[in-house]
């Protein structure tokens, strides 16, 4: 794999911030884009604008065609069974809104317990807490160690009958842990409950096998994984989705409306009411295209080597604290600094061209955890490199020095 | 184009290292949380206002950046011994200054030592950082139910 090579596809990449090379080490917050995939989004409204699965004219046809083949690359990445079971949203949060609201509201009662973890992001705590106020049922935590792995045990304990839901997060987005999630699915199986994977940060970072794993509603987005924002989908078995009620009512999800009566489209129709972001589908599917014409398993042992190689400098980098150290991680380096608030780091760092976040990432328990206000966070991607880390530590040195 | 030496500058560095007045004031009369959800700021303003409506004890206390701490720290200086209208007027200084346009200069003469913070205009991710505090005295002067925030 040529670095140099990927480089050239992200026309983002190449350009100076306060006359220096910019180093873009936010991919967690969301990844640049490659240039086909900008391309492609930009052909779809140069050449084939047009609302899709009603026209009958040749643009239409085209932006439908290419919308669905969309869907058609999309389910074969993630080995769904059937594009039936693949259903575009607005992105992760919508997805899981959408199993809340369509699958909780038919499926959850009082007294039933919704299990999550300590480090979800608030996209998959703040809507089961909305369902647990609406139903009476009760949300669990699975609890984690300082390294920033789940504590198998509890979670083994907190399983029972009254289990309804598993909403685990993949890979996390402020710590980089990577869940053992399938073991976790046998063992919610096994109660008869059902388990929600967010895909959101792993996506890009890790292969997934829908069927393999057994995973009953996968969800994630497609800015994390080279896409554009603001499209999404969820995967779902598709027995599932048949007996869920529609999420929202509109164009597009249904067979027939009357004033009596309306009879719902088929899937994945049924999910995906009014005009969707169709340049967004079609931009999402170039991106997984992208992706698997550089392979992802070459994609993950690259990332890999980079991980450890910003990790090994992390350790060695006086006054820096890591925050997740879990043994399986990938992609993210979550740190404190000793007299440097991460917000101050954050524009430090700035001005040296280096993007990096710092506050809470969306998970807020996982901050309360550690006990720290906010964390600064380097989140790495394929077109990152060795030297990239560098400036990233000479940018730190910088900010360390000028609090001393 | 300011550098980053024009926001940290040594006042700032000093008092984020040092805060002045930072714990809790006994007794005081008023007090306001203050938070700031985009960063994770957390202070806690106390005031001790007497019948003249002079700021007679002030003091902070919480987590934040250097920005937010030193304006802090700054601002109780600032503040200590003046009356509730001139606070207000700083208030109002203050606010201007971190919001004007790049040109414009800080009233150095109502500002005094916290024109230091001039420098954040230029970094508009940080503006809230600087005014947090300022918005909390307000909302413990006013007796706010609802932590203070920066919208």
């Amino acid at each position: 794999m040529n670095i140099k090579e990927i480089r050239q596809d992200f026309p983002v990449l190449h350009q100076e911030l306060y006359g220096k090379p910019l180093v873009y080490l936010d991919n967690a917050a969301t990844t640049q884009k490659p240039q086909c995939v900008i391309d492609a989004v930009r052909h779809y409204y140069e050449r084939d604008n047009s609302n899709i699965h009603r026209g009958v004219h040749t643009l239409s046809e085209r932006a439908t065609a290419a919308y669905e083949a969309s869907r058609e690359t999309i389910r074969g990445f993630f080995n769904a069974a059937s594009t039936k079971e693949v259903i575009f949203t607005r992105g992760t949060t919508e997805s899981i809104n959408l199993i809340a609201s369509s699958w909780g509201g038919q499926h959850i009662g009082k007294g039933d317990e919704i299990l999550i973890t300590h480090m979800e992001h608030h996209s998959n705590i703040v809507p089961w807490q909305m369902l647990c106020e609406r139903t009476g049922a009760v949300l669990k935590v699975i609890p984690m160690n300082q390294a920033g792995e789940l504590d198998m045990d509890a979670f083994t304990s907190l399983l029972s009958e009254r289990t309804k839901l598993l909403g685990v997060v993949q890979m996390s987005n402020a710590l980089g842990t990577i869940n053992p999630i399938k073991t976790m699915i046998q063992q919610v199986h096994a109660v008869g409950a059902l388990v929600l994977v967010d895909g959101a940060q792993a996506a890009a970072h890790m292969s997934v096998d829908v069927q393999a794993l057994d995973i009953d509603f996968y969800v994630t987005s497609a800015h994390k994984m080279y896409g554009p924002t603001g499209v999404g989908v969820l995967i779902a078995k598709q027995a599932l989705l048949e007996a869920m009620p529609p999420y929202q009512g509109g164009g597009d999800m249904i067979l027939m409306v009357t004033f009596e009566k309306t009879q719902y489209n088929d899937l994945p129709h049924k999910f995906e009411a009014g005009t969707p972001n169709i340049a967004g589908v079609i931009g999402f599917g170039e991106a997984i295209r992208y992706i698997q014409g550089i392979s992802l398993d070459k994609i993950v042992a690259r990332e890999k080597v980079l991980l450890d190689y910003a990790t090994q400098k992390a350790e060695a980098f006086d006054g820096l604290k890591q925050i997740g150290t879990a043994k399986e991680k990938a992609c993210v380096l979550s740190f404190v600094m000793d007299g440097v608030h991460p917000h101050d780091l954050g524009t430090i760092l700035d001005r040296e061209a280096v993007a990096i976040r710092a506050g809470h990432h969306c998970a807020m328990p996982v901050m309360q955890f550690y006990k720290v206000p906010a964390t600064a966070r380097a989140s790495f991607s394929i077109y990152n490199t060795e030297a990239e880390v560098d400036a990233l530590f000479a940018a730190l040195k910088k900010a360390r020095d000028m609090f001393a | 184009m300011f550098s980053l030496g024009d926001l940290y500058q040594q006042v700032i560095i000093d008092h984020t290292k040092a805060p002045r007045n930072f714990g809790k004031l006994e007794p005081c009369n008023h007090d306001a949380e203050g938070y700031n959800p985009l960063c994770g700021d957390q202070l806690h303003v106390y005031l001790k206002i007497n019948d003249e409506q002079i700021i007679e004890g002030i003091s902070f206390e919480g987590q934040g950046c250097s920005i937010s701490t030193a304006s802090a720290s700054l601002m109780t200086q600032a503040l200590k011994g003046k009356t509730v209208t001139a606070f207000e007027q700083l208030f109002n200084a203050f606010h201007a200054m971190a919001t004007a346009d790049m040109d414009d200069k800080p009233d150095e003469e109502v500002l005094g030592k916290l024109a230091v913070l001039a420098g954040v205009k230029e970094f508009p991710s940080r503006i809230k950082c600087a005014t947090l505090c300022w918005h909390t005295v307000k909302s413990a002067m006013d007796d706010a139910a609802e932590p203070a925030r920066t919208e």
